[in-house]
């Protein structure tokens, strides 16, 4: 298959650096599609439904990726589309709105209803931003219909957020135009760390922060001219144009993860924002010295290990700088499913040039490599982990980087502990693999 | 177009990795789009394979869709078989790519590739997992079985194959060991088990046996179909789970095999159900109602076990294989019910809280249910969980998986005098209604310790599912003494009760129901 070094810039805010090679090859991709966001999009936005329209692979996929069945009736499901409606028996148009209505009789309680665009209902080209306008139209105010596309030919895992979240922004109010400043913090956080980035805000007299995806469907942050904002994951790129063609005003940092990216977010908001240097340290200090202090604990295990990650989330970048920077380990290499330059260049700028840098996948390929590199600990989705476990390596699964609460100075050592739990545990079994 | 939230069997091409997945040196190049790997872990996390699925996906994308996705799936094929070398290589389509209609099957032909290549048709918006299965497998074992034609001089030996056991099949590890050592006792010879451990040249061997065992007709009924009508191969289709159809099945193995049965072979001690299950300790199960659904095989044999071997009573009985439907409903004749045939699991719940179980023998869908019903379950059929696979030894089949079976069926039941004295003192602050029993982990809230007066049947379905809309309109009402009189009998007959005594008083046209209704009920009832 195809390799291609790309030299284009992947660090283009650092134009002392040379160009950073970036390894392209195509193949299979081992990582989840766009669908997969809607596990946690659902727990996030409590009065949100998630339908996908799809086929019994989507729902199979849904059951099965996350052992989410804890939920008696999750807040998502699947249309699945039928031999009848592609052989045209059937509208599928009208079967949606049927499918739809039994829904919102037996979920009364749902205030918007996403349709999820799935790889058939896109390769059959079935117009589901029509669809929802027209449901729309039905069932609004008390329900309103959206879509988005998270099928696997457009999106992988975390891009689904992104889709929909972008899809949101259209929905947000328009901010006054004579509203004071105001910060929408971007990208689905645990409310626990939601409630700390707030306290941290309030200390530096920032204010009023709003986070997209917020906790309701009907608590939309207000955007304009006047709204800057934050990422506050890697993978909310498209969410971001769409914030920008609103007139919203960007703010770039690396990611909240670790000491040094919760604070290099903190201080770019604080700078955007005019807070004074004595009391961005005065407010952060205490934060900062837990965080560094709850990291050190793991750094022995981790120091000098070397570490490969595989392409699942595009936190790869920022896990890569945190654990090269904060923990002390050599990163064999870095893979992402998609590098979104605009995003992540930050992170790419901190990490060493002989860190080898990965877009998408050719999985086999990939897998030859953790062989020839050998590397201590390998970061990677669930298809892969047992089998490397079997050979005699340590794997930590990347989904849980997105399932944990990790950003902040709160979380920077469960994000360590979390990385150096496997190499822990291997010291600890005398049994295994 | 279908509302589901959890499926019972996946799409038709997950079937296919399964055989694929069972087997040796068989490699599967799958046309799919990025996403559709998330099967792969249905392997390595499920079952914790130590090695992934010998499938390829050729991962393609919305933007190769204007350009050459059969080219991609090309060169995914010629990439796999030079890596992994296979001895036959299945190429298939998965949803997605059955609506671009590349045809795997005839780019695989114009490769020239040096491997026996065996294309698969995997309809995904009709078929499911369990007939992808049993459809790959019946055209690998054509592929492989095929040309060979009828061998001339049997063996002096009688000699059998054991079709159906699989990857991701339900304690289909174990059971093998248990039917080999079974159908070896009888000093029949044991040619070929597949698809799980086969590879295509032990294919090719099929035909040299005697006769086959479908120890998994949801997989095997296909090919084994197949070769009887190709090779005269008789078929054993006795499942032999549970006491009795183990003795059964025995009984048709030695005369398909024209061998006699071993005196010893009932003799060994090795059973215990039949004891146990006779013991005076068990009196206790007598009459406890179970509700049953699963996968054809799974679900009738558990139907008989509950009622001939625990001396249960069947209160339902259903399945989700829609191709063995007509067996589910002669069993389920049998037993007095009717026959529930769905893969809709929010109808299985409704049938359930309709029913009133005491146990439910299902899914792992149907162990979610009784979890929110508070009613003990034991899972006895795929779809599998991590839970299935445990690292003890614990088959179905044979007599040890009987014995299997009477630990796991029994255990999550309150035992005898617990039940006793749950009824004597209900009043009691640590052994009450919340408490649940003591042996149930998901018993009852930890900490709850006075029991919620209005909470008086756990097992209340939520306010928006189907089974509680009967309860109100033309229902009687309750006398708040008698109310309270139900409130005493212990929670997890309430429900029964209940039901018992509001059809008794609308039978007798009693409004509402006093004290006396309520013990004019139970007596009419019985236990």
């Amino acid at each position: 298959m195809t390799t291609i070094f790309d030299a284009s810039t992947a660090c283009s805010d650092t134009a002392a650096k040379p160009a950073r090679d970036v390894l392209k090859q195509r193949g299979q991709h081992e990582v989840f599609c766009g669908l997969t966001s809607i596990m946690w999009l659902h727990r996030k936005m409590q009065d949100a439904f998630f339908l996908i329209v799809g086929s019994r692979t989507c729902a199979h996929l849904m059951q099965s990726a996350a052992g989410v069945m804890i939920f008696a009736e999750p807040r998502f499901a699947t249309a699945i589309i039928d031999e009848r409606d592609l052989a045209g028996m059937a509208d599928m148009n009208d079967e949606l709105d049927k499918v739809v209505t039994r829904l919102l009789a037996r979920r009364p309680e749902i205030k918007l209803l996403v349709l999820v665009g799935s790889c058939p209902s896109e390769v059959i080209k079935l117009d589901l931003p029509r669809a929802a306008s027209r449901l729309n139209g039905e069932h609004s105010p008390a329900c309103r219909v959206m879509a988005y596309s998270g099928s696997g030919i457009e999106t992988t895992f975390t891009q689904g957020e992104d889709n929909f979240l972008a899809a949101l922004v259209p929905d947000m109010p328009a901010e006054a135009a004579d509203a004071p400043a105001s910060l929408v913090v971007v990208g689905a956080l645990g409310d626990v760390v939601e409630d700390q980035m707030m306290r941290v805000f309030d200390g530096l007299g920032i204010g009023p922060v709003r986070f997209l995806p917020s906790r309701s469907s009907t608590t939309l942050p207000p955007v304009g001219p006047n709204t800057r904002f934050i990422l506050a994951q890697p993978w909310v790129g498209a969410c971001a144009q769409a914030l920008e063609r609103r007139g919203a005003q960007r703010i770039s940092a690396p990611f909240p993860l670790g000491e040094e990216g919760a604070t290099a977010w903190y201080r770019a908001i604080a700078d955007s924002f005019g807070v004074p240097e004595a009391k961005f340290d005065a407010i952060t200090a205490p934060g900062r010295e837990r965080a560094r202090r709850a990291v050190a604990r793991y750094r022995p295990v981790l120091e000098g290990k070397s570490v490969f990650l595989f392409p699942d989330s595009q936190l790869e970048p920022s896990l890569a700088r945190f654990l090269s920077r904060e923990m002390g380990t050599s990163i064999v290499e870095v893979g992402t499913p998609y590098l979104n330059r605009d995003v992540v260049g930050a992170e790419l700028a901190l990490l060493p040039d002989t860190v080898r840098v990965s877009e998408g996948q050719d999985v086999e390929r990939q897998i030859d490599r953790v062989h020839s590199d050998n590397p201590d600990l390998i970061i990677c989705g669930m298809g892969l982990g047992n089998p490397f476990e079997a050979e005699g390596r340590s794997t930590k699964w990347s989904i849980e980087f997105v399932f944990t609460p990790l950003q902040g100075y709160e979380q920077a050592g469960d994000l360590a502990e979390l990385i150096a739990r496997p190499l822990m545990r291997r010291e600890l079994l005398k049994v295994g693999s | 177009m279908e509302l589901t939230v959890w499926t019972y069997e996946g799409p038709p091409h997950v079937g296919a990795i399964r055989v694929a997945n069972s087997m040796r040196d068989v490699h599967f190049v799958l046309h799919a789009p990025q996403g559709d790997t998330y099967a792969d872990l249905l392997f390595t996390m499920i079952e914790r394979n130590k090695k992934r699925p010998p499938v390829t996906y050729t991962t393609f994308q919305a933007r190769d869709l204007s350009g050459d996705t059969a080219e991609i799936f090309k060169t995914a094929a010629r990439d796999a078989v030079a890596r992994f070398k296979p001895q036959a290589l299945l190429v298939g389509a998965s949803c997605t790519a059955e609506l671009i209609q590349d045809d795997p099957g005839g780019l695989a032909k114009t490769l020239g590739l040096n491997v026996p290549v065996v294309p698969l048709e995997m309809p995904s918006y009709q078929k499911k997992e369990n007939w992808g299965a049993a459809e790959t497998f019946y055209r690998l074992v054509r592929a492989f079985a095929g040309g060979a034609g009828k061998p001339e001089t049997a063996p002096e030996q009688a000699s059998c194959n054991i079709l159906g056991p699989s990857s991701l099949g339900f304690r289909n590890r174990d059971d093998i060991v248990e039917v080999v050592r079974l159908v070896e006792s009888l000093g029949i010879r044991i040619n070929t088990v597949a698809p799980l451990g086969a590879s295509p040249a032990d294919l090719a061997q099929i035909p040299q046996a005697h006769f086959n065992i479908v120890l998994y007709p949801e997989i095997a009924d296909t090919a084994a179909r197949w070769l009887k009508r190709q090779f005269g191969q008789e078929m054993v289709t006795t499942v032999p789970i549970g006491v009795g159809a183990t003795r059964d099945f025995v009984a048709e193995v030695a005369k398909v095999a024209g061998v006699s049965v071993p005196s010893e072979l009932f003799e060994t001690g090795a059973e215990r159900l039949s004891w146990y299950s006779a013991s005076i300790d068990s009196n206790y199960l007598t009459g406890k109602r179970v509700f049953v659904f699963g996968d054809a095989t799974h679900a009738i044999a558990a139907a008989r076990i509950a009622s001939e071997e625990l001396g249960f009573k069947v209160c339902g009985l259903g399945t989700y294989s829609r191709e063995f439907a007509r067996d589910v409903r002669e069993a389920a004749a049998k037993y007095g019910v009717e026959p529930l045939i769905s893969d809709n699991h929010l109808d299985v719940e409704d049938a359930i809280i309709a029913a009133q179980p005491e146990l439910v023998l299902g899914t792992q869908m149907e162990r979610h249910a009784a979890k929110r019903l508070r009613l003990p379950c034991a899972v006895i059929s795929s779809p599998v969980h991590v839970q299935d696979f445990p690292a003890r030894y614990s088959p179905q089949m044979g007599f040890e998986g009987a014995n299997v079976i009477f630990d796991s069926w029994v255990h999550p039941l309150m035992m005898g005098l617990e039940e006793h004295l749950l009824q004597m003192f209900r009043g009691d602050f640590e052994f009450h209604d919340d408490a649940g029993s003591s042996h149930l982990s998901h018993g009852g809230p930890a900490g709850a310790h006075q029991p919620d007066p209005q909470a008086e049947q756990p097992a209340a379905p939520a306010p928006d599912t189907a089974a509680s809309t009967a309860a109100n309109d033309d229902q009687p009402a309750w006398t708040s003494d008698a109310e309270r009189e139900l409130r005493k009998i212990p929670f997890f007959v309430r429900g029964k009760a209940r039901r018992n005594t509001e059809s008794y008083a609308a039978q007798n046209g009693l409004n509402p129901i006093t004290i006396e209704t309520l013990y004019d009920a139970k007596a009419h009832f019985g236990r």
